[in-house]
């Protein structure tokens, strides 16, 4: 461990610009977007320092031996390739022997985390200066925004699971300000709650992970914790529960089912926050714990198998629903919710670094075809139906091209980004057996379901493109290509998601990850031809979305009209949120207004009245003893409590 | 005890709770009352309001000055001042503090001046206020610093009157009801308490053959059969619980808090409410080991129902002073949960949620009070979308907002976290119950926010709703800073709470051994439940061995040795 400085500035740069934004925003809108940036800019810099130095300290372990430590750390062998940079702040509390350190730490997977996160949060900074030019609080928007770049800084570089925590919650926090950002719409506030609402109760289940950590292993330091599971003792049911509570805290940040329905919501909030919160930085919060906690998921087998079981049947439950939006960034939502639950499964796999380099991969094409929705809304005047758009690609050339390398890209189409990321995480569940006696009975059914969410990933973001920009124009706004502050955002998210793949071939992210957490046998690079033909869900996918949304768009009509009742349920999101109103929080509604009616003001206040009126008959009764003098209270007061005494002596 | 601090130095702890009273003095012998409170300006304040603030306020520096000289490794009594009062009886003026009451003193003392500072709302008899209020504080401060046992039960009671009258007189419109109420329930406690000392020190005398009130002569000295021990723990707790208040006494608080003012809301939810459980903690858990051992899960039931409780009924409220009231029932909850779990963890925990409570419930109150001020109602449907008409409020609302549902980084979340944590090791199940009220609390408090703050603007009805003011802005901002000030940097604060409680946990569960060690049951009362023969009491015997640290010390020995390994690898 080193400590280092310009650790200590990656998050504060934020902090102060949140401060910074909103005073210079009194004096003029225009500058607080520019400041915001700025902010973001520099701690995008200096986290680039920061990697310069964690390389310099690494670099003395070529990667080569880095790989086989890697390896063989997991086995206790030569566990000495952990190598990280600290920037320990202050005692935060110490209660006996337990105490909690406001500690950075920057490891080699933080250091992709911290990249993601500033290098795309400044892209969206900037993206946003073009896109909220009009509206009349940007100042407080971007004051927000570096206010979340700040937590979920927090959140990457906590030293310990307490600091992850306040960064976890914090970004909760920005995530509901950001979604009521036009908070005069009552609806769009109500989405706000519930997103507060809903990552509360995965929040509730990560704090009772933290007191089991706590009473059982006395330490929430990452390093301290990593060591004492190598070999603990404890039993694997309470492994599994810990497990189990973490992951259901990832349920709520990251978007899985059963706590995925605030998700969709959250697209009330303007599209910038939707790219940077909603699809590239704050919903993979989860999928980092779950990697950043891989000492604790490598031990409990069954929770893994819960994890993917709970990670496919997302994946494939919001594709579907992706399949019939209407509402552009509802389809963007959808598939991050799918998208999520593929990170999932690799992490569930123990294949964590795969998860991770999904998480990246999708912030690059998912950030460019949120930011591409957004610059349409812009364009067609706050549309977002795309059965009001189409064409667009001849007024919105940067757009159109933009979004559709990133169609390409989240359709795992070979060369680019998204094929390298989801080839390798149906290599990693359909090897799962080898390591993980439970997943081996699902492997092939789980491959199969994963196989047929990722044609449909594709063929839902082909036909989102189709219908946004082929065919012609069918809305009656005037639309236009957006102004050069959201072009170059776009253009540089695109071309990421267009090479991204490089990022494990030539540069071993794979190896890099290494030093941090167990990556497995490093897979030699198959042939051009092999790949064209592992991306067949892609071509698939994207084939039947262009046949079905430009030349043939009878059939999904046609589909739609023999199978009504399947569109009702895919259109109506399953009716989820019907049901747990119905099931959860209609009941919890009743309860409350009962126990307050009911209990509070029949039963218990029932009594205090009856007790008050026998007391105001007897005062009747005694009021002639009422003499107003001060002696004959205090004379009667003394006799009462002799007499008190006397009774209870005398029982 | 240290020499220096005894007798014959300077009597810091009799200033600190006599100064209010001097003050109250004082306004009542200031010239012309009607001319100094009409025909002022928005900016004045008025002479008694002035004379108030100076007693308060240096009240308040009186206490700096006590928290500056506070050794907090010494976990005995500090400052003590001894004075032979009714030696007949046996009854002495003693005072002390310890690292359990001086932050509380210090609450207590700090939100005075603020309370004074937004005594501008009350209109008529505005000196009448002041003069209860201070006499409040120092019958307040008399009870955390009362080392007698008569000494506490008159302070005890002499905080009764001013609340009485400060909710009696400029109280809103049900107020008699809401007065009715406060007394009948405090009465009863109170009477069962004077009882109960009067019984406990009956038995001492039996025992010792002296008449004596001094709380540290009987704690650790007197030898009380189980079944008394029961019998008088329920009286106490009883009296307490009211205060608290615990589930399901609470009624008389959204009552008496939706009828007070705001200072009188402020000073119920900042300090009278913990006097509940500082009687638990000074009284009741030290001399009745046993009375606690067995009714301590039954507590740690009735907070947990109240947690969850509060937070569902404060989700059903339309009243915001009343939702907020219920949200005090939920939050006093924890403290009691916290308290109950006795170990390190939880209880400091527990204090230091006290001190948080006291602020952002105060502060709450306070922005309430603004609204009522303006509006003259606090039904949450006449308002919504005030965001955009008065953003500081909006502000300020929202950060405590925040402390109240425990963010990270704010206060509460400190207090919340090491709560929980600790009274998991203790009663998990309960525990992880009491977990929902983390949910729920963002419920209630966030529903209440939305619909206040957000949503369509009333411009018809709201529209001449003006933001802060910069006399309620210096009220509210102390506690602005402390909501960050104890989030981000606790150690001070838990640093003096810390020794203390941890002696004190250990002391507790000392007492508990050598009191059930000495044990032989006597004659149960006629007609009495069979205490003495409950099952629960073996089982809560060897919990509490387990948790007599913060963590488990098997635990933490292992956790210690990876650690160590890891090093020397």
């Amino acid at each position: 461990m080193e400590n280092s400085l310009t650790l200590a500035c990656i998050p504060l740069f934020p902090l102060v610009g949140a401060l910074l934004t909103y005073g210079v925003g009194k004096s003029s809108k225009d500058l607080a977007g520019w400041v915001a940036t700025g902010a973001s800019l520099l701690s995008f810099i200096f986290t680039l320092l920061t990697f310069q130095q964690l390389r310099a300290l690494v670099g003395a372990h070529s990667y080569e031996v880095a790989a086989a430590g890697a390896h063989g750390a997991h086995h206790g062998g030569e566990a000495q390739v952990y190598r990280a940079l600290e920037a320990p702040l202050f005692e935060w509390f110490r209660i006996g022997d337990f105490g909690v350190d406001f500690l950075f730490r920057f490891d080699s997977l933080t250091a992709v985390m911290c990249l993601v996160v500033t290098g795309i949060g400044t892209l969206i900074h900037l993206y946003s200066i073009g896109y909220m030019a009009e509206d009349e609080s940007r100042p407080r928007f971007f004051s927000y925004l570096n206010l979340f770049l700040f937590s979920m800084l927090l959140l990457v570089l906590g030293g310990n699971l307490l600091v992850l925590f306040v960064g976890w919650e914090g970004v909760g926090l920005c995530s509901y300000l950001l979604i009521g950002f036009w908070h005069k719409n009552i609806a769009f506030a109500g989405a706000g709650r519930k997103a507060f609402v809903v990552n509360r109760i995965g929040d509730a289940a990560f704090l009772i992970a933290l007191f089991l950590l706590i009473q059982h292993f006395g330490t929430l330091d990452f390093v301290a914790l990593k060591a004492a599971f190598e070999n603990t003792l404890a039993s694997e049911a309470l492994l599994t529960a810990i497990a189990l509570c973490f992951f259901i805290g990832a349920t709520g940040k990251s978007a899985q089912i059963p706590l995925f329905v605030w998700l969709p919501d959250a697209m009330a909030g303007p599209t910038p926050v939707s790219a940077l919160i909603h699809a590239a930085t704050m919903v993979t919060a989860g999928v980092y714990l779950t990697a950043r906690m891989h000492f604790l998921f490598d031990l409990t087998p069954y929770a893994l198998l819960i994890v993917v079981c709970i990670a496919v049947l997302t994946a494939i439950v919001a594709a579907s629903i992706a399949l019939v939006q209407n509402d552009i960034k509802k389809v963007l939502a959808y598939s991050t919710v799918s998208q999520l639950g593929f990170m999932f499964v690799a992490a569930g796999c123990g294949a964590y670094w795969v998860a991770v380099f999904h998480l990246v991969t999708h912030a690059f094409f998912k950030a460019c075809l949120f930011l591409g929705s957004g610059s349409v809304i812009h364009a067609c005047h706050h549309e977002q139906d795309m059965r009001e758009m189409g064409g667009l690609l001849k007024v919105m050339p940067w757009t159109g091209l933009t979004y559709g390398i990133s169609t390409l890209a989240i359709a795992g189409i070979f060369p680019l980004s998204g094929y390298f990321s989801k080839h390798h995480i149906v290599e990693a569940l359909s090897h799962s057996g080898e390591t993980n006696p439970y997943l081996g009975t699902y492997e092939a059914a789980f491959t199969a379901v994963i196989t047929a969410a990722a044609i449909m990933t594709a063929f839902y973001v082909t036909r989102s493109f189709a219908m946004t920009f082929l065919g012609s124009y069918r809305g009656h706004a005037h639309p236009h290509e957006s102004p050069v502050t959201m072009v170059i955002p776009l253009v540089v998210l695109a071309l990421l998601a267009l090479g991204g793949g490089v990022l494990n071939g030539m540069v071993p992210f794979q190896l890099w990850l290494g030093h941090t957490i167990p990556v497995g046998h490093v897979h030699s690079s198959e042939s051009i031809g092999a790949a064209l033909l592992h991306s067949w869900p892609g071509f698939v996918g994207v084939a039947f979305g262009l046949l079905f949304y430009t030349v043939l768009p009878q059939v999904p009509k046609a589909l739609a009209t023999t199978l009504p009742w399947m569109l009702g349920a895919l259109r109506g999101k399953l009716y989820i949120d019907e049901l747990y109103g119905a099931v959860i929080v209609r009941p919890l509604e009743g309860m409350a207004r009962m126990l307050w009616k009911g209990v509070d003001q029949r039963v218990v206040d029932g009594c205090v009245n009856g007790t008050a009126a026998i007391v105001d008959v007897s005062g009747e009764v005694v009021r002639n003893t009422a003499t107003g003098q001060l002696r004959h209270y205090a004379l009667l007061m003394f006799a009462g409590t002799v007499f008190l005494i006397a009774f209870y002596f005398a029982m | 005890m240290d020499e220096q601090l005894l007798f014959g130095t300077f009597p810091l702890l009799t200033t600190l709770i006599f100064l209010p009273l001097l003050g109250a003095v004082t306004l009542l012998f200031l010239p012309g009352e009607r001319s100094s409170e009409q025909g002022e300006g928005e900016g004045a304040l008025g002479l008694p309001v002035v004379v108030a603030l100076f007693f308060s306020a240096l009240t308040f520096l009186v206490s700096l000055v006590l928290v500056s000289r506070f050794d907090p490794e010494n976990t005995s009594y500090q400052f003590q001042e001894q004075i032979s009062w009714i030696p007949s009886l046996g009854v002495s003026y003693i005072l002390g503090v310890d690292g359990i009451s001086i932050l509380l003193v210090l609450l207590t003392t700090f939100l005075m001046p603020i309370i004074f500072l937004a005594s501008k709302s009350v209109r008529e008899g505005r000196r009448g206020y002041l003069f209860h209020m201070l006499a409040l504080e120092t019958a307040m401060l008399g009870t955390l610093l009362s080392l007698d046992l008569f000494l506490f039960y008159v302070f005890w009671e002499l905080m009764l009157a001013p609340m009485y009258f400060i909710i009696g007189i400029w109280g809103g419109k049900r107020r008699i009801y809401a007065t009715l109420k406060f007394v009948l329930y405090t009465v009863v406690g109170s009477l069962l308490m004077l009882v109960a000392l009067f019984s406990l020190v009956w038995s001492y005398a039996e025992q010792s053959g002296e008449v004596t009130f001094a709380l540290n002569e009987i704690v650790g000295n007197v030898q009380l059969s189980v079944e008394e021990q029961l019998w008088l723990f329920a009286a106490f707790a009883l009296a307490f619980g009211i205060k608290v208040p615990i589930f399901p006494f609470h009624t008389w608080l959204p009552d008496a808090h939706v009828e007070a003012p705001t200072g009188g809301s402020v000073v119920l939810a900042g300090v009278l409410l913990k006097m509940g459980l500082y009687g638990f903690i000074r009284i009741a858990y030290p001399l009745f080991p046993e009375g606690a051992s067995f009714f301590g899960p039954y507590l740690a039931g009735l907070a947990v129902i109240g947690i969850v409780y509060g937070a569902l009924v404060a989700w059903a409220q339309h009243d915001i002073k009343k939702l907020v009231a219920y949200s005090s029932v939920s939050h006093l909850g924890y403290c009691v949960l916290g308290f109950v779990a006795m170990n390190t963890l939880a209880a400091t925990g527990s204090i230091y949620q006290m001190l948080n409570h006291g602020i952002s419930t105060g502060a709450l109150f306070l922005l309430v009070g603004v609204l009522y001020d303006r509006k003259h109602t606090r039904e949450i449907s006449a308002y919504g979308g005030l965001a955009g008409k008065v953003p500081l409020f909006a502000f300020l609302f929202l950060v405590f907002t925040l402390s109240s549902i425990a963010l990270p980084l704010t206060n509460g979340f400190v207090g919340e976290f090491l709560i929980l944590a600790g009274s998991y090791q203790q009663f998990p199940t309960l525990t992880l119950v009491a977990v929902s009220g983390v949910i729920l609390g963002a419920v209630y408090m966030l529903t209440l926010y939305m619909k206040t703050m957000f949503g369509e603007f009333h411009e018809e009805r709201n529209g001449d709703l003006t933001d802060v003011n910069s006399r309620e802005l210096m009220t509210l901002a102390p506690l602005f800073v402390l909501v960050f000030v104890m989030g981000v940097y606790p150690a001070p604060f838990l640093g003096m709470i810390e020794p203390t409680v941890a002696q004190y946990v250990k002391d507790h569960h000392e007492r508990t051994m050598t009191s059930q060690n000495r044990s032989n049951p006597r004659a149960l009362p006629s007609g009495g439940i069979d205490f003495a023969r409950s099952p629960e009491t073996p089982e809560v015997e060897s919990e509490t061995a387990k948790a007599s640290s913060g963590v488990p010390s098997v635990l933490v020995s292992t956790a210690q040795e990876t650690l160590v390994q890891q090093v020397s690898s």
